[in-house]
């Protein structure tokens, strides 16, 4: 008897389907496949709540234990961790509903928004780094965009995983430093589609600095750099010109310029009036 | 400035603003010889707009109604100024309106707000 291709692919995703026997959770489907396992969309019968379940490949996995160390509003919450029948190791947290950032980036989203979402992640970073964890795989595909705003960073890394090759450090260690330029490689994507903004594009190459030493000591630092930029001081990563420094005196204080050229109009006004 | 009281911001603000307003009338040369009573006033009148529009801001951060409070607390006072002469209106009026409204906007972007001042209290 031979079988039609629908039915062997059928039969293999099937098969492949972890055996969930003795747990609390109902399989749904698959939603997505990283280096480390495979994640799913599955019920909690027992809360009534849907959540994501990620069975991991190796037997051994320090990834939940990780991602349950940090709580932060930016990182997905990690609910439960146990074994399957065949020994692996699954572990379920909240399921996030959202656009993963790459889609999010593609969009029209403006200036703004992608750097409150470049921000969110920075701050997930500077909480994990300061829990001694680091991600070692940041990139948009790890970055979950939510519909009321909210954004998760996921994947946290394991010793294994040694990151993707756009969004990796050249030197191939894993540091602080090495996040930091992950985390430049995708404030760089994330206002590549945009007008070139100077300032931002130098923040990035900082971070992206081939030389660990010379990028940002720390989340934190870029974050402030990023900060800079949108309250309209000074970036130190951009050394620019008394044309650019004018410019931005005057945006950053247009308000009280009008306000001041208001005051001299009325004034002139006032004595020409009188005058006449 | 950022450390600063934001009421302190507007006694400042108002003393330098309304002190450059009165100093304008030396323009005028029939009240040159009342230069010293107006640059007096004006500097009073502004210091009371600063006060109040500090208050404000330490209670209410928005830049918008700031300039709108300010403004208005800037007509007001001018208005009892030109009203005690009953002369003079528009040149007392108009200037000091946008003076409050100056002092309005850099009491609101300037100096610590309450919450801040009480922390560091």
């Amino acid at each position: 008897m031979e079988l039609s291709d629908a039915v062997v692919a059928h039969l293999r995703e099937v098969a492949d389907r972890p055996d969930l026997t003795g747990t609390r959770y109902d399989l749904e489907r698959e939603i997505g496949r990283g280096g480390m396992g495979v994640v799913y969309a599955a019920c909690d019968r027992e809360l009534d709540r849907r959540v994501a379940l990620k069975v991991m490949d190796a037997a051994l996995c320090g990834e939940p234990r990780l991602m349950a160390r940090l709580e932060h509003p930016a990182i997905v919450p990690v609910y439960e961790t146990g074994m399957l029948p065949d020994g692996r190791v699954f572990y379920a947290m909240k399921l996030v509903s959202g656009v993963r950032l790459d889609a999010f980036l593609e969009s029209d989203a403006s200036l703004a928004e992608r750097l409150r979402v470049i921000q969110r992640v920075g701050e997930a970073l500077a909480f994990a780094h300061s829990r001694g964890v680091l991600h070692r795989d940041l990139k948009p595909q790890n970055v979950m965009t939510g519909t009321f705003g909210e954004v998760y960073v996921m994947d946290w890394g394991v010793e294994a995983v040694a990151g993707t090759p756009a969004f990796r450090a050249p030197e191939g260690a894993c540091d602080t430093r090495s996040d930091i330029y992950s985390l430049g490689a995708l404030l760089q994507v994330a206002v590549d589609r945009l007008k070139p903004v100077p300032q931002l594009r130098a923040i990035a190459a900082k971070a992206m600095t081939p030389n660990p030493a010379a990028r940002y000591p720390d989340a934190t630092s870029l974050l402030a750099e990023i900060e800079r930029f949108q309250n309209g001081f000074a970036v130190e990563a951009y050394p620019e010109s008394p044309w650019e420094t004018g410019l931005r005196y005057a945006r950053r204080s247009a308000v009280l310029l009008w306000l001041l050229a208001a005051f001299v109009t009325v004034k002139f006004f006032l004595f020409f009036l009188r005058s006449r | 400035m950022k450390a600063m009281n934001k009421i302190v911001v507007g006694l400042v603000f108002g003393l330098i603003l309304g002190a450059l307003d009165g100093a304008t009338a030396w323009f005028y040369p029939e009240v040159r010889s009342m230069m010293t009573g107006i640059m007096v006033g004006s500097s009073f009148k502004g210091m009371l707009v600063g006060l109040l529009s500090g208050w404000y801001a330490r209670k209410v951060q928005s830049t918008g109604k700031g300039i709108v409070v300010g403004s208005v607390l800037g007509l007001l006072f001018a208005f009892l100024v030109a009203a005690m002469q009953n002369a003079h209106y528009l040149e007392i009026m108009l200037p000091g309106f946008v003076v409050g409204a100056i002092i309005g906007f850099l009491t609101q972007r300037m100096g610590t707000p309450a919450a801040e001042a009480r922390r560091q209290n």
